[in-house]
């Protein structure tokens, strides 16, 4: 099964709303996009369309959280993060407990565009204090990351999603536990062992470039990481021991987001395996089939099996 | 309505507030003055008059009215309201702008919430006032948000998608008050980016104006009024408050001078400013 995360985002939404009356949800034009119009079909007395103006729906949503509601809004994460100022004081200076949904996260948005995709958005988010980032792999993750947000989060939060649909590796009936990465597939004994560590759109990328890989000869074991911020330091640098390499593999730029995320952890070790932070290169996004552009960037599976023999090859 | 008698009284209580500004900013060295003093007869006239459920910090409801500072410079203007009915000790005023303190240099509503919102980057605060009226309109309740903003401000992006926004949302509980000091800090706002014709855009954005004296104490209380009256008759549109100010106002040297925009009067300008002061206080009397 797969299915777009921001499609879970929207069917969560409306359920939660059923017993969460607090939830408000705005939207800036592109309820259609976002799926917050699932929500806001069952409630529409809920929900806020706030035309074509991010900034001001981010500093409506503090100032609606500021009379005890839950405001979900949502965007494009480009969108978003393009109203940074009203993002770093309304919201996140003024500890508004609101929920910022950036949708159409990265390449994988394909034909739009670089100007539609958002590439720095973790990037950014990270850089405010309190400020929560998470990214859910799968239908599945979406829902529980969700009710997390819902029921436990407090203060200012972003959930990144997909435009693509994501096939489903959440494993069943896993408990969820807020904040640490989880592995999704162990390393065999007795091969080369690499670590691999990915997020939100590349996870699915990461579990195939391990199948390649068996054939080669090099053992992958490839973790989630839902949170980007609080990010999982000690069970990064516990999984990475003894690994010959990590591989952090995102649909985001490498400045910023889940690569920096490792080598923030793992710098903080005196001896650790060399890392490969596989994304986008300090580069622009672009239009194109998302597949097509996922190989051209190297995040594809077949890419994450070449380019892991080659560092491994280099590290000899 | 309001009787001359109360219009004084506040005009007092403004004076008063104009020298414990005076005080605070001299004490930090750095801060607002011009447009702390041109402020302070609107905020005073809302806080000692107006607003329901501010009388003191005891009584403080949900139910209260809201009061968004959007020109989060001015802040000592609202410090010295908040210190003059009890919400902050008169000494914790000389902590202004000092490490560790409440009083920050820009409104911070986690360090002290009474201050509403966090602003201090301009264009913001009707955005969060838009949204806490929203909130409270759509919880049923009769409360008031007012929203003061700078003449300088409103040449922000920000404030316009808020001016077109308001009005679809029928928020007669939200008011805006520009201080029309015309000076902001590279010179006259005519000069640097004109923002007139005022009344005609806020009008032609679905906005109820009303154009008043900012230190005619009777006018301000009028208007205030009508802004109720308009609210609890059913009114449908947001209401925009033309306060024609004077940046500096009370003290001679400070009055429509822009260098007093962001600077600090050392301690013999401020006590000669409060000599001023005083001897107004003085002649007005009650």
């Amino acid at each position: 099964m797969s299915k777009a995360t921001r499609q879970a985002f929207g069917e969560s939404l409306a359920r939660l709303g059923e017993t969460h009356p607090e939830i408000v949800v705005l939207d800036a034009d592109l309820a259609k996009s976002t799926k917050s119009e699932i929500f806001a079909k069952k409630f529409p007395e809920r929900f806020y369309e706030m035309g074509i103006q991010e900034a001001n729906m981010i500093g409506v949503a503090a100032g609606l959280s500021f009379t005890g509601k839950l405001p979900f809004l949502c965007s494009f994460g480009c969108f978003l993060t393009g109203r940074y100022d009203t993002i770093r004081l309304s919201v996140a200076y003024s500890q508004a407990n609101v929920r910022l949904i950036g949708t159409h996260a990265g390449i994988g948005i394909g034909d739009d565009g670089h100007s539609q995709m958002g590439l720095e958005d973790i990037s950014l988010m990270r850089a405010l204090p309190t400020m929560g980032v998470f990214q859910p792999m799968d239908a599945r993750e979406t829902e529980l990351i969700m009710d997390y947000l819902v029921k436990d989060w407090k203060g200012p939060a972003y959930l990144r999603l997909t435009r693509q649909a994501l096939t489903d590796y959440y494993p069943a009936g896993a408990a969820f536990k807020p904040g640490k990465i989880m592995e999704l597939r162990k390393a065999n004994a007795g091969k080369k062992r690499v670590m691999c560590i990915a997020s939100g759109g590349t996870v699915g990328e990461a579990m195939q470039a391990a199948e390649l890989l068996e054939a080669q000869g090099v053992s992958l074991s490839v973790w989630n990481a839902h949170s980007l911020k609080p990010f999982d330091d000690a069970g990064t640098i516990a999984a990475a021991q003894g690994a010959e390499l990590v591989v952090a593999v995102e649909d985001h730029s490498v400045i910023g987001g889940l690569g920096s995320c490792v080598a923030e952890a793992l710098a903080q070790t005196s001896q650790h395996p060399r890392l490969l932070k596989l994304g986008v290169q300090d580069t622009f996004g672009e239009s194109g089939d998302p597949a097509e552009l996922y190989e051209k960037h190297g995040i594809s599976a077949k890419q994450i099996a070449a380019r892991t023999l080659a560092a491994l090859s280099v590290g000899k | 309505m309001h009787d001359k008698n109360r219009a004084k009284e506040l005009s007092l209580i403004a004076n008063r507030l104009r020298i414990s500004i005076l005080e605070m900013i001299t004490k930090a060295k750095s801060g607002h003055p011009g447009g702390s003093l041109s402020t302070i007869d609107l905020i005073t006239a809302l806080w000692f008059q107006e607003m329901r459920g501010v009388e003191s910090p005891q009584k403080l409801s949900e139910d209260r009215d809201r009061f968004v500072l959007s020109k989060g410079h001015a802040v000592p203007a609202l410090y010295a309201v908040l210190a003059e009915k009890g919400f902050i000790s008169h000494d914790e005023l000389g902590s202004l702008r000092m490490t560790g303190s409440r009083l920050q240099g820009h409104p911070d509503r986690v360090r002290l919430p009474i201050v509403e919102a966090s602003t201090g980057s301009l264009g913001q605060g009707l955005s969060v006032a838009q949204g806490i009226a929203m909130g409270l309109k759509a919880d049923g309740k009769k409360s008031l948000v007012y929203c003061m903003v700078g003449d300088g401000e409103i040449q922000e992006g920000q404030i316009w998608e808020a001016a077109m926004s308001a009005p679809k949302f029928k928020l007669s509980n939200l008011c805006l008050i520009l201080d029309n000091n015309g000076g902001q800090i590279d010179g006259p706002v005519s000069e640097v980016m004109p923002i007139e014709p005022i009344l005609d855009k806020w009008t032609a954005f679905g906005w109820h104006v009303i154009e008043i004296d900012g230190h005619d104490m009777s006018q301000i209380l009028r208007a205030y009024a009508q802004v109720r009256t308009l609210h609890a008759e059913g009114g449908t549109k947001p209401v925009f408050i033309l306060a024609q100010t004077i940046k500096g106002k009370g003290v001679s040297f400070m009055e429509r001078k822009i260098e007093w925009h962001g600077s600090a009067p050392k301690i013999d300008e401020t006590a000669r400013a409060i000599q001023e002061l005083e001897l107004l206080i003085a002649s007005v009397g009650i």
